[in-house]
Protein backbone atom coordinates (compact mmCIF):
# COMPACT_ATOMS: atom_id res chain seq x y z
CA UNK A 1 0.00 0.00 0.00
CA UNK A 2 2.74 2.46 0.92
CA UNK A 3 4.61 1.94 -2.35
CA UNK A 4 1.82 3.75 -4.19
CA UNK A 5 3.22 6.93 -2.73
CA UNK A 6 -0.04 8.63 -1.78
CA UNK A 7 -0.42 6.92 1.57
CA UNK A 8 1.38 9.24 3.96
CA UNK A 9 1.14 7.07 7.08
CA UNK A 10 3.27 3.92 7.25
CA UNK A 11 1.18 0.72 7.05
CA UNK A 12 -0.27 -0.38 10.37
CA UNK A 13 0.61 -3.82 11.77
CA UNK A 14 -2.67 -5.26 10.54
CA UNK A 15 -2.11 -3.81 7.07
CA UNK A 16 1.34 -5.40 7.04
CA UNK A 17 -0.17 -8.75 7.97
CA UNK A 18 -2.84 -8.48 5.27
CA UNK A 19 -0.15 -7.61 2.72
CA UNK A 20 1.98 -10.56 3.86
CA UNK A 21 -0.83 -13.09 3.47
CA UNK A 22 -1.89 -11.55 0.15
CA UNK A 23 1.65 -11.75 -1.24
CA UNK A 24 2.25 -15.35 -0.17
CA UNK A 25 -1.11 -16.57 -1.47
CA UNK A 26 -0.70 -14.66 -4.74
CA UNK A 27 2.76 -16.17 -5.31
CA UNK A 28 1.19 -19.60 -4.91
CA UNK A 29 -1.47 -18.83 -7.47
CA UNK A 30 -4.31 -18.84 -4.95
CA UNK A 31 -5.56 -15.30 -5.56
CA UNK A 32 -6.77 -14.97 -9.16
CA UNK A 33 -6.13 -11.73 -11.02
CA UNK A 34 -8.78 -9.18 -10.09
CA UNK A 35 -10.30 -11.38 -7.37
CA UNK A 36 -9.99 -8.83 -4.56
CA UNK A 37 -11.32 -6.02 -6.74
CA UNK A 38 -14.31 -8.13 -7.78
CA UNK A 39 -15.21 -9.05 -4.19
CA UNK A 40 -14.93 -5.40 -3.18
CA UNK A 41 -17.08 -4.24 -6.08
CA UNK A 42 -19.84 -6.76 -5.29
CA UNK A 43 -20.18 -5.72 -1.68
CA UNK A 44 -19.83 -2.01 -2.34
CA UNK A 45 -22.20 -1.68 -5.25
CA UNK A 46 -24.55 -4.64 -5.71
CA UNK A 47 -26.02 -5.25 -2.28
CA UNK A 48 -27.25 -2.95 0.42
CA UNK A 49 -30.26 -1.85 2.44
CA UNK A 50 -31.91 -0.24 -0.59
CA UNK A 51 -32.88 -3.75 -1.68
CA UNK A 52 -34.58 -4.46 1.63
CA UNK A 53 -36.35 -1.10 1.49
CA UNK A 54 -37.92 -2.07 -1.84
CA UNK A 55 -39.18 -5.31 -0.31
CA UNK A 56 -40.72 -3.45 2.62
CA UNK A 57 -42.35 -0.79 0.44
CA UNK A 58 -43.86 -3.45 -1.82
CA UNK A 59 -45.30 -5.23 1.23
CA UNK A 60 -46.82 -1.95 2.43
CA UNK A 61 -48.67 -1.28 -0.83
CA UNK A 62 -49.51 -4.83 -1.95
CA UNK A 63 -51.37 -7.00 0.59
CA UNK A 64 -50.95 -10.12 -1.57
CA UNK A 65 -47.19 -9.58 -1.69
CA UNK A 66 -47.07 -9.05 2.06
CA UNK A 67 -48.91 -12.32 2.60
CA UNK A 68 -46.42 -14.17 0.37
CA UNK A 69 -43.48 -12.41 2.07
CA UNK A 70 -44.53 -13.53 5.53
CA UNK A 71 -45.33 -17.06 4.32
CA UNK A 72 -42.12 -17.63 2.30
CA UNK A 73 -39.64 -14.80 2.60
CA UNK A 74 -37.05 -16.30 0.26
CA UNK A 75 -39.49 -16.72 -2.62
CA UNK A 76 -41.16 -13.33 -2.19
CA UNK A 77 -37.81 -11.52 -2.00
CA UNK A 78 -36.71 -13.38 -5.14
CA UNK A 79 -39.77 -11.92 -6.93
CA UNK A 80 -38.00 -8.55 -6.70
CA UNK A 81 -34.76 -10.06 -7.98
CA UNK A 82 -32.87 -10.36 -4.69
CA UNK A 83 -31.26 -13.51 -3.33
CA UNK A 84 -28.01 -15.37 -2.98
CA UNK A 85 -25.46 -16.02 -0.26
CA UNK A 86 -26.76 -15.40 3.26
CA UNK A 87 -30.24 -14.95 1.83
CA UNK A 88 -31.13 -18.49 0.80
CA UNK A 89 -33.42 -19.09 3.77
CA UNK A 90 -35.20 -15.86 4.62
CA UNK A 91 -37.80 -15.41 7.33
CA UNK A 92 -39.55 -12.04 7.53
CA UNK A 93 -40.95 -11.04 10.93
CA UNK A 94 -43.65 -8.37 11.08
CA UNK A 95 -43.80 -5.50 13.52
CA UNK A 96 -47.29 -4.54 14.71
CA UNK A 97 -48.56 -2.09 17.33
CA UNK A 98 -48.32 -4.94 19.86
CA UNK A 99 -45.14 -6.76 18.74
CA UNK A 100 -41.62 -5.50 18.00
CA UNK A 101 -38.98 -7.75 16.42
CA UNK A 102 -35.21 -7.32 16.45
CA UNK A 103 -32.42 -9.46 14.96
CA UNK A 104 -28.98 -10.33 16.29
CA UNK A 105 -26.26 -12.95 15.84
CA UNK A 106 -24.68 -13.68 19.22
CA UNK A 107 -22.13 -16.18 17.86
CA UNK A 108 -20.73 -14.24 14.91
CA UNK A 109 -22.28 -11.82 12.42
CA UNK A 110 -25.05 -13.60 10.46
CA UNK A 111 -27.07 -11.03 8.52
CA UNK A 112 -29.25 -11.06 5.38
CA UNK A 113 -26.72 -9.78 2.83
CA UNK A 114 -28.94 -9.69 -0.29
CA UNK A 115 -31.46 -7.34 1.32
CA UNK A 116 -29.39 -5.39 3.85
CA UNK A 117 -25.80 -5.58 2.55
CA UNK A 118 -22.91 -6.27 4.89
CA UNK A 119 -23.63 -5.76 8.60
CA UNK A 120 -22.55 -2.52 10.26
CA UNK A 121 -19.64 -2.63 12.71
CA UNK A 122 -21.80 -2.25 15.81
CA UNK A 123 -23.89 -5.30 14.82
CA UNK A 124 -20.69 -7.39 14.79
CA UNK A 125 -19.12 -5.96 17.94
CA UNK A 126 -19.45 -7.52 21.41
CA UNK A 127 -21.78 -5.01 23.15
CA UNK A 128 -24.70 -5.53 20.74
CA UNK A 129 -24.25 -9.32 20.53
CA UNK A 130 -23.95 -9.68 24.30
CA UNK A 131 -26.75 -7.36 25.34
CA UNK A 132 -29.56 -7.73 22.80
CA UNK A 133 -30.55 -11.19 24.05
CA UNK A 134 -30.23 -10.23 27.70
CA UNK A 135 -31.75 -6.77 28.05
CA UNK A 136 -33.37 -5.88 24.72
CA UNK A 137 -35.84 -3.37 26.14
CA UNK A 138 -33.09 -1.39 27.85
CA UNK A 139 -30.72 -1.64 24.90
CA UNK A 140 -33.36 -0.56 22.37
CA UNK A 141 -34.19 2.47 24.50
CA UNK A 142 -30.50 3.28 24.76
CA UNK A 143 -30.19 3.07 20.96
CA UNK A 144 -33.03 5.54 20.49
CA UNK A 145 -35.91 3.09 20.18
CA UNK A 146 -37.89 3.21 23.43
CA UNK A 147 -40.92 0.92 23.42
CA UNK A 148 -44.05 1.15 25.56
CA UNK A 149 -44.03 -1.43 28.33
CA UNK A 150 -46.98 -3.30 26.84
CA UNK A 151 -45.24 -3.89 23.49
CA UNK A 152 -43.96 -7.46 23.29
CA UNK A 153 -40.34 -7.80 22.15
CA UNK A 154 -39.22 -10.78 20.09
CA UNK A 155 -35.46 -11.19 19.64
CA UNK A 156 -34.26 -13.48 16.84
CA UNK A 157 -30.75 -14.94 17.25
CA UNK A 158 -29.55 -16.04 13.78
CA UNK A 159 -27.77 -19.15 15.04
CA UNK A 160 -28.49 -21.60 12.18
CA UNK A 161 -29.29 -21.21 8.47
CA UNK A 162 -32.23 -18.77 8.53
CA UNK A 163 -31.55 -15.07 8.06
CA UNK A 164 -34.15 -12.61 9.29
CA UNK A 165 -35.59 -9.35 8.01
CA UNK A 166 -37.88 -7.17 10.11
CA UNK A 167 -40.93 -5.75 8.32
CA UNK A 168 -41.40 -2.38 10.03
CA UNK A 169 -44.80 -0.76 10.48
CA UNK A 170 -45.80 1.70 7.80
CA UNK A 171 -45.57 5.22 9.23
CA UNK A 172 -48.88 7.06 9.67
CA UNK A 173 -49.74 9.78 7.15
CA UNK A 174 -48.11 8.06 4.19
CA UNK A 175 -51.30 6.93 2.43
CA UNK A 176 -50.71 9.09 -0.66
CA UNK A 177 -47.07 8.18 -1.17
CA UNK A 178 -45.85 6.11 -4.10
CA UNK A 179 -44.07 2.80 -3.58
CA UNK A 180 -40.76 4.38 -4.61
CA UNK A 181 -41.18 7.25 -2.16
CA UNK A 182 -42.16 4.83 0.59
CA UNK A 183 -38.95 2.86 -0.02
CA UNK A 184 -37.08 6.07 0.68
CA UNK A 185 -38.51 6.12 4.21
CA UNK A 186 -37.24 2.64 5.11
CA UNK A 187 -33.98 2.66 7.05
CA UNK A 188 -31.49 -0.13 7.56
CA UNK A 189 -32.03 0.13 11.32
CA UNK A 190 -35.79 -0.33 10.99
CA UNK A 191 -35.19 -3.62 9.13
CA UNK A 192 -32.78 -4.83 11.84
CA UNK A 193 -35.34 -3.78 14.43
CA UNK A 194 -33.32 -1.18 16.35
CA UNK A 195 -35.52 1.67 15.12
CA UNK A 196 -39.19 2.35 14.39
CA UNK A 197 -40.31 4.56 11.55
CA UNK B 1 -15.93 -24.71 22.49
CA UNK B 2 -16.76 -22.29 25.25
CA UNK B 3 -14.95 -19.52 23.39
CA UNK B 4 -14.95 -15.75 23.56
CA UNK B 5 -17.17 -15.57 20.47
CA UNK B 6 -20.14 -16.97 22.43
CA UNK B 7 -21.15 -13.55 23.69
CA UNK B 8 -24.90 -13.80 24.27
CA UNK B 9 -25.77 -12.52 27.74
CA UNK B 10 -22.25 -11.50 28.81
CA UNK B 11 -22.18 -8.35 30.92
CA UNK B 12 -19.88 -5.39 31.28
CA UNK B 13 -19.52 -4.31 27.65
CA UNK B 14 -21.15 -0.89 27.90
CA UNK B 15 -22.81 1.10 25.15
CA UNK B 16 -23.28 0.04 21.53
CA UNK B 17 -21.22 2.32 19.29
CA UNK B 18 -24.09 2.87 16.89
CA UNK B 19 -23.82 4.69 13.58
CA UNK B 20 -26.78 5.08 11.21
CA UNK B 21 -24.74 4.34 8.07
CA UNK B 22 -21.23 3.31 7.16
CA UNK B 23 -19.40 2.15 4.01
CA UNK B 24 -19.06 -1.57 3.31
CA UNK B 25 -15.32 -1.23 3.91
CA UNK B 26 -13.90 1.75 5.73
CA UNK B 27 -10.36 0.86 4.69
CA UNK B 28 -8.88 -1.00 1.75
CA UNK B 29 -7.21 -3.70 3.89
CA UNK B 30 -10.63 -4.81 5.19
CA UNK B 31 -11.84 -5.70 1.71
CA UNK B 32 -8.56 -7.48 1.05
CA UNK B 33 -8.85 -9.47 4.29
CA UNK B 34 -12.37 -10.51 3.34
CA UNK B 35 -11.29 -11.57 -0.14
CA UNK B 36 -8.29 -13.50 1.24
CA UNK B 37 -10.57 -15.49 3.53
CA UNK B 38 -12.73 -16.36 0.57
CA UNK B 39 -9.61 -17.36 -1.41
CA UNK B 40 -8.29 -19.56 1.42
CA UNK B 41 -11.68 -21.14 2.15
CA UNK B 42 -12.02 -21.95 -1.54
CA UNK B 43 -8.49 -23.36 -1.81
CA UNK B 44 -8.89 -25.71 1.19
CA UNK B 45 -12.61 -26.39 0.62
CA UNK B 46 -13.46 -25.16 4.13
CA UNK B 47 -17.04 -25.61 5.30
CA UNK B 48 -18.90 -22.76 6.95
CA UNK B 49 -18.27 -24.47 10.27
CA UNK B 50 -14.52 -24.73 9.72
CA UNK B 51 -14.40 -21.07 8.65
CA UNK B 52 -16.26 -19.87 11.75
CA UNK B 53 -14.24 -22.11 14.05
CA UNK B 54 -10.98 -20.63 12.74
CA UNK B 55 -12.12 -17.30 14.23
CA UNK B 56 -13.68 -18.75 17.40
CA UNK B 57 -10.27 -20.19 18.34
CA UNK B 58 -8.65 -16.74 18.52
CA UNK B 59 -7.00 -15.75 21.77
CA UNK B 60 -9.82 -14.09 23.77
CA UNK B 61 -7.83 -10.94 24.42
CA UNK B 62 -6.97 -10.57 20.75
CA UNK B 63 -10.59 -11.24 19.74
CA UNK B 64 -11.97 -8.52 21.99
CA UNK B 65 -9.39 -5.91 21.05
CA UNK B 66 -9.35 -6.40 17.29
CA UNK B 67 -11.79 -5.39 14.61
CA UNK B 68 -14.08 -7.68 12.67
CA UNK B 69 -11.89 -7.94 9.61
CA UNK B 70 -8.83 -8.60 11.74
CA UNK B 71 -10.81 -11.64 12.90
CA UNK B 72 -11.21 -12.69 9.26
CA UNK B 73 -7.52 -12.12 8.56
CA UNK B 74 -6.51 -14.19 11.59
CA UNK B 75 -8.89 -16.99 10.66
CA UNK B 76 -7.74 -16.99 7.03
CA UNK B 77 -4.07 -17.10 8.00
CA UNK B 78 -4.75 -19.85 10.55
CA UNK B 79 -6.51 -22.02 7.96
CA UNK B 80 -3.77 -21.32 5.43
CA UNK B 81 -1.12 -22.54 7.89
CA UNK B 82 -3.14 -25.53 9.10
CA UNK B 83 -3.71 -26.69 5.52
CA UNK B 84 -0.09 -26.19 4.50
CA UNK B 85 -0.58 -23.30 2.08
CA UNK B 86 1.91 -21.12 3.98
CA UNK B 87 3.95 -21.39 7.17
CA UNK B 88 3.70 -19.22 10.25
CA UNK B 89 7.38 -18.32 9.85
CA UNK B 90 6.79 -17.12 6.29
CA UNK B 91 3.90 -14.94 7.44
CA UNK B 92 5.94 -13.32 10.20
CA UNK B 93 8.93 -12.78 7.93
CA UNK B 94 6.79 -11.06 5.29
CA UNK B 95 4.85 -9.02 7.84
CA UNK B 96 8.08 -7.92 9.50
CA UNK B 97 6.73 -8.75 12.93
CA UNK B 98 4.39 -10.86 14.97
CA UNK B 99 1.48 -12.51 13.14
CA UNK B 100 -0.86 -13.95 15.80
CA UNK B 101 -2.84 -17.01 14.74
CA UNK B 102 -5.79 -18.74 16.36
CA UNK B 103 -5.26 -21.50 18.91
CA UNK B 104 -5.34 -25.22 18.11
CA UNK B 105 -8.48 -27.23 17.44
CA UNK B 106 -9.45 -28.87 20.73
CA UNK B 107 -11.88 -31.45 19.33
CA UNK B 108 -10.91 -34.67 17.55
CA UNK B 109 -11.53 -35.00 13.84
CA UNK B 110 -14.96 -36.49 13.16
CA UNK B 111 -14.42 -39.79 11.35
CA UNK B 112 -17.96 -41.12 11.60
CA UNK B 113 -20.74 -38.55 11.49
CA UNK B 114 -23.45 -41.06 12.28
CA UNK B 115 -26.71 -41.39 10.40
CA UNK B 116 -28.68 -38.40 9.12
CA UNK B 117 -31.87 -37.53 10.98
CA UNK B 118 -34.56 -37.34 8.33
CA UNK B 119 -37.80 -36.74 10.13
CA UNK B 120 -38.14 -33.96 12.70
CA UNK B 121 -38.51 -35.28 16.24
CA UNK B 122 -40.43 -32.18 17.28
CA UNK B 123 -43.29 -30.11 15.94
CA UNK B 124 -44.42 -26.53 16.42
CA UNK B 125 -45.69 -26.09 19.96
CA UNK B 126 -43.57 -28.86 21.47
CA UNK B 127 -41.62 -28.08 24.59
CA UNK B 128 -37.91 -28.88 24.28
CA UNK B 129 -34.88 -28.63 26.53
CA UNK B 130 -31.45 -27.74 25.15
CA UNK B 131 -28.76 -30.25 26.06
CA UNK B 132 -26.55 -28.99 28.85
CA UNK B 133 -23.17 -29.91 27.43
CA UNK B 134 -19.82 -28.39 26.58
CA UNK B 135 -18.52 -29.67 23.24
CA UNK B 136 -14.81 -28.88 22.78
CA UNK B 137 -15.20 -28.16 19.07
CA UNK B 138 -17.39 -25.93 16.94
CA UNK B 139 -21.08 -25.67 17.74
CA UNK B 140 -23.92 -23.31 16.86
CA UNK B 141 -25.64 -23.91 20.18
CA UNK B 142 -25.15 -20.71 22.19
CA UNK B 143 -24.13 -21.22 25.81
CA UNK B 144 -26.93 -19.06 27.16
CA UNK B 145 -29.66 -21.53 26.17
CA UNK B 146 -27.99 -24.76 27.30
CA UNK B 147 -30.11 -26.55 29.87
CA UNK B 148 -33.00 -24.13 29.21
CA UNK B 149 -36.52 -25.09 28.18
CA UNK B 150 -38.36 -23.46 25.31
CA UNK B 151 -41.07 -23.99 22.71
CA UNK B 152 -40.61 -24.92 19.06
CA UNK B 153 -42.16 -22.19 16.90
CA UNK B 154 -40.95 -23.11 13.41
CA UNK B 155 -39.37 -25.98 11.46
CA UNK B 156 -36.78 -24.84 8.92
CA UNK B 157 -35.69 -27.98 7.07
CA UNK B 158 -32.62 -30.19 7.25
CA UNK B 159 -29.07 -28.85 7.16
CA UNK B 160 -25.50 -30.01 7.69
CA UNK B 161 -24.62 -30.09 11.40
CA UNK B 162 -21.89 -27.49 12.02
CA UNK B 163 -20.40 -29.49 14.90
CA UNK B 164 -19.61 -32.25 12.39
CA UNK B 165 -18.63 -30.30 9.29
CA UNK B 166 -16.12 -28.12 11.15
CA UNK B 167 -13.98 -31.15 11.97
CA UNK B 168 -13.35 -33.07 8.79
CA UNK B 169 -15.04 -34.10 5.60
CA UNK B 170 -17.86 -36.12 7.19
CA UNK B 171 -21.34 -34.60 7.13
CA UNK B 172 -24.59 -35.27 9.00
CA UNK B 173 -27.91 -33.64 8.14
CA UNK B 174 -30.58 -32.93 10.72
CA UNK B 175 -33.75 -30.87 11.04
CA UNK B 176 -33.42 -27.38 12.46
CA UNK B 177 -35.97 -25.56 14.59
CA UNK B 178 -36.59 -22.06 15.83
CA UNK B 179 -37.13 -22.32 19.59
CA UNK B 180 -38.69 -19.55 21.66
CA UNK B 181 -37.41 -18.92 25.19
CA UNK B 182 -39.03 -16.53 27.63
CA UNK B 183 -36.36 -14.04 28.65
CA UNK B 184 -37.39 -14.48 32.27
CA UNK B 185 -36.54 -18.21 32.00
CA UNK B 186 -33.11 -17.44 30.55
CA UNK B 187 -32.02 -14.75 32.95
CA UNK B 188 -34.24 -15.13 36.08
CA UNK B 189 -34.60 -11.37 36.17
CA UNK B 190 -38.36 -10.96 35.88
CA UNK B 191 -38.39 -9.48 32.38
CA UNK B 192 -41.91 -9.17 31.08
CA UNK B 193 -43.07 -9.57 27.50
CA UNK B 194 -39.68 -10.48 26.05
CA UNK B 195 -38.81 -13.67 24.20
CA UNK B 196 -35.58 -14.77 22.55
CA UNK B 197 -35.71 -17.15 19.59
CA UNK B 198 -32.71 -19.36 18.84
CA UNK B 199 -32.34 -21.61 15.78
CA UNK B 200 -31.09 -25.05 16.80
CA UNK B 201 -30.21 -28.40 15.23
CA UNK B 202 -32.11 -31.53 16.27
CA UNK B 203 -29.24 -33.10 18.22
CA UNK B 204 -28.96 -30.01 20.44
CA UNK B 205 -32.43 -30.74 21.84
CA UNK B 206 -34.21 -33.26 24.02
CA UNK B 207 -37.91 -33.56 24.90
CA UNK B 208 -38.89 -31.47 27.89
Amino acid sequence: MSEKGHHPAPPSPVEQRVAALEALLTERGLVPEGFIEEITRQYESEIGPLNGAKVVARAWVDPGYKERLLADGTAAIAELGFGGAEGDHMVVVENTPAVHNVIVCTLCSCYPWPVLGLPPSWYKDPPYRARMVREPRALLAEMGCPLPGDVEIRVWDSSAEVRYLVLPQRPPGTGEMTEADLAGLVTRDSMIGVARL
Amino acid sequence: MDGIHDLGGMQGFGAVDHSPAEPAFSDRWQATARALMEAVAGAVDASGGEFRHSIERMDPGHYLTSSYYEHWLTGAATLAVEHGLVTHAELEARAGGRFPLSGPVLAPRVADAGPDVGEPRFGAGDRVRVRDWHPPGHTRCPGYVRGKTGTVVRLDGNYSVPDVEAHGTARRYEPTYSVRFDAADLWQDGQHGVSVHVDLWDSYLEPA
